[in-house]
């Protein structure tokens, strides 16, 4: 009995047993302070995926999985997901969790697993050289930077010198990233940089707006998520700074950031690499497959919202590479090692964007063994509060590759240097 | 009937001041030992070391550091964290300034710079008390965050701020970075849970324990039977920092691998470790790993029930872990205030009358 009873409680503590089928795994987040946002990328991601079984039964004949994990955007429950899923096959991770993305970095290389990192991540990922299981196109936080600022140059007549940018960070690994780059940007192009980091959650953020109130910045940049951003906005509002010169990165532009703040959100804009809303021939088949049957994650009820385009183009792009490594490897039921390949010959062209039902939805991806990264090309959007929704306001824009590029590879190298790496390629 | 004691004489002090009295409780002690690393070993896979083991033995070493302090020296912590965070980052910094020394060697060197932070932050505790005393350690524990944060030494000047341990071997093998075996993995935590036990357990029961206990009951009656509580006190924030500490470089080194001071030793760190101590019991060693075990395999326990077996939405079972683990708090704590140490002590006390009670 005794017996008994420890092997149930040893098979239940054990994870799920092995599947067969294609196994994306998507760890995502529903709860805790990043929970709004990581609700509707998730719903993005597995509707998608639905779409492609249902419609097409999946990608070349083989189904795909995608067994849900919650990590609360914590790092000990992302690495218990990774653990808890890896066994079932699982062919790339997307953890859309900075943090979760450079505990595993190290782990995916040694499994050989894919992780795939689409506008997050570590940014010298990009450079495929020494990240050889890592992917981050279509854009990297130093792509969003540098768009970032060539939009204040334009916007400012080409001119930035004199001018004061301050920028608001989450002070973690992912708010820290662009620091780097906007330094130096700001030396190459005259500006002064203010930074104000911001404790996660960031709820708590009055100081950091006093000091903005008092500094009277020209713009003000920020790297925000979950609760952090609408708090931003509403304290952007208090202290009447002009939403027109308050510019997000791609994460800091949802309807749940700026909704609560109603009217005095109106003009806020953010960067954005995606498409939004349901303008789009794939929402077609998208409603007659999954919503009206009924299988839409959770309901459905975020459909074409920014953070749900972007969790469905993430799905895009590796449903794309999933065929990719199909076609190269000659067999429909591919392992992760096929599927690096197919990342690395990805070409994903504005009229194969057409072809699937989202014409112009994202930039064209083209991938290769020495960059991982793609185009880096991002636009912007702005939020029209009578509306309720966000508007695009500029053309896909290229980042000012001569500054980036030496950063990622002085970033890269010293990577490689710090963890034993010879350069592949 | 279990616990059968006819003829378990003891012949000697020694006999009788033993850590397990009782033959049958020595023999399982020994017994658990030599499956923990006789059998465990050739068995463990991965997800059972990253995600049960070894973060199971890494939060008793934690719990039993900070039981020490508060547990047996009566100094109340919110620092535990704070004082991961110096164990961590001092191991980085150690092994990327020193690649060629033995890793157990950082590891050790981690805790006794923790344990020299540790002391610093626990002069305040010289003066006061209670609440007072938490709110500085509490203080502790935001500024050693907010200097790992600040200063890019700390982090090698890392583009985001994030600390990642390189491979480091030990005899060959590797006990850091990705290519560790989960074994490695378990058994390096295993060692230094078993040994930072053993040294504990001995600590407490000796005269320095015996100091830190009488300045834990009455500080003022301490002292005047002779105990100074200067040393007294400083001794323990030093061996509960040293404890904690090596807990921190364990976690950051061989469990996640990498890790950044806001979101691994943040304030939620010291509150889970401080809950450890007070379910497991306070002033007891058996009752670290018991708070351990508790609120580390507790939600891993429910996750995989909730959502593997009985296939509910992830978001719906992560809310009804968090109400149960809390509701099974409110219940021990109510049932046995002082913790499932004293459970654990009160059923043993029932199965050696069992089956006649009086």
């Amino acid at each position: 009995m005794k017996m008994k009873l420890a092997t149930a409680l040893t098979a239940l503590l054990v994870a799920a047993p092995a599947m067969a089928d294609l196994v994306v795994p998507n760890l995502s987040y529903r709860t805790g302070p990043y929970g709004a946002n990581g609700t509707q990328y998730a719903d993005g991601f597995n509707d998608y995926f639905t779409l492609l079984n249902e419609r097409d039964g999946g990608i070349g004949g083989e189904k795909i999985q995608t067994p849900e994990c919650e990590t609360a955007y914590n790092t000990e429950k992302g690495v218990e997901c990774y653990e808890a899923t890896k066994g079932n096959g699982a062919l790339v991770y997307n953890p859309l969790s900075t943090g979760i993305t450079y505990q595993l970095i190290p782990k995916v290389s040694a499994d050989k697993i894919v992780l795939y990192t689409p506008g997050y991540g570590r940014t010298s990922a990009k450079n495929g050289k020494v990240f050889e299981w890592v992917f981050n196109a279509p854009a990297n936080y130093w792509d969003g930077a540098s768009v970032a600022v060539k939009y204040l140059l334009d916007q400012s007549g080409g001119d930035l010198k004199g001018k004061k940018v301050a920028l608001v960070y989450h002070n973690s690994a992912y708010g820290k990233e662009p620091i780097r780059t906007l330094q130096d940007l700001s030396k190459k192009h005259g500006f002064t940089l203010t930074e104000l980091p911001i404790d996660p959650p960031g709820q708590e953020q009055k100081s950091q707006w006093l000091q903005i109130r008092r500094d009277k910045p020209d713009y003000v940049v920020m790297w925000g998520w979950g609760v952090m951003n609408q708090t931003a906005i509403q304290e952007a509002a208090n202290i009447r700074f002009p939403m027109e010169n308050f510019i997000g990165i791609w994460w800091s532009g949802s309807e749940v950031d700026v909704l609560p703040v109603g009217e005095a959100a109106n003009g806020y804009k953010s960067l954005t690499f995606n498409g939004v809303g349901t303008d789009y021939p794939v929402y077609d088949d998208m409603k007659k497959f999954v919503i009206e049957p009924g299988k839409a994650s959770q309901g459905g009820q975020f459909v074409g919202s920014a953070l749900y385009s972007r969790g469905m183009y993430a799905a895009v792009v590796i449903a794309e590479a999933i065929k990719k490594a199909q076609e190269l490897a000659g067999t429909p039921a591919i392992n992760p090692t096929q599927l690096r390949d197919g990342f690395e010959a990805l070409d994903i062209t504005p009229d194969r964007l057409k072809e699937i039902g989202l014409p112009d939805f994202g930039p064209e991806i083209k991938m290769s063994c020495d960059n991982h990264g793609g185009s880096g090309m991002a636009r912007l959007q702005q939020w029209d509060a009578a509306a309720k929704q966000w508007k695009l306001i500029t053309e896909f824009t290229a980042p000012d590759q001569d500054v980036l590029n030496p950063l990622i590879a002085a970033d890269s190298e010293a990577f490689a240097a710090e963890a034993g790496i010879k350069p592949r390629c | 009937m279990i616990y059968r004691e006819a003829g378990d004489f003891k012949t000697s002090y020694r006999d009788d001041g033993q850590t397990f009295p009782i033959r049958l409780d020595r023999w399982s002690y020994y017994a658990a030992l030599a499956v923990a690393f006789l059998v465990v070993p050739f068995f463990i896979d991965s997800y059972w070391a990253n995600a049960v083991l070894v973060p199971f033995l890494i939060y008793a070493i934690a719990a039993i550091g900070l039981n020490i302090l508060t547990g047996y020296a009566g100094q109340v912590s919110l620092g535990t964290g704070g004082f991961m965070a110096v164990g961590a980052y001092a191991v980085y910094k150690l092994m990327t300034a020193f690649p060629g020394v033995p890793i157990f060697v950082h590891i050790l060197l981690a805790g006794l710079i923790t344990a020299v932070v540790g002391m610093l932050f626990g002069l305040p505790s010289l003066r006061i008390k209670g609440f007072y005393l938490a709110v500085a350690t509490l203080a502790a524990q935001f500024f050693l965050v907010w200097l790992f944060n600040k200063v890019p030494w700390f982090y090698n000047y890392s583009a985001s701020g994030q600390i990642t341990a390189p491979e480091r071997t030990f005899l060959g093998w590797a006990v850091t970075g990705p290519a560790t075996s989960a074994s490695a993995k378990y058994l390096t935590c295993l060692v230094f849970a078993v040994a930072l036990a053993w040294v504990a357990r001995n600590l407490t029961r000796g005269t320095v324990g015996r100091k830190w206990m009488a300045i834990r009951d009455m500080d003022i009656a301490a002292e005047i039977i002779g105990v100074n509580p200067l040393s007294a006190k400083l001794s323990a924030f030093a061996v509960s920092s040293f404890f904690v500490g090596i807990a921190g470089a364990l976690l950051f080194a061989v469990y996640l691998g990498a890790a950044e001071a806001s979101e691994a030793f943040g304030i939620n760190k010291s509150f889970l470790v401080l809950f450890m101590v007070i379910i497991g019991g306070l002033g007891s060693i058996f009752g670290s790993f018991a708070g351990a075990a508790f609120l580390v395999l507790l939600p891993v326990f429910l996750k995989n029930v909730l959502v593997a077996r009985l296939g509910w939405p992830t978001d719906l079972a992560a809310h009804l872990e968090l109400m149960i683990v809390g509701a099974l708090i409110i219940f021990f704590l109510i049932v046995e205030p002082h913790g499932l140490a004293r459970l654990w002590r009160l059923t043993k006390e029932k199965l050696r009358l069992w089956p006649f009670p009086h």
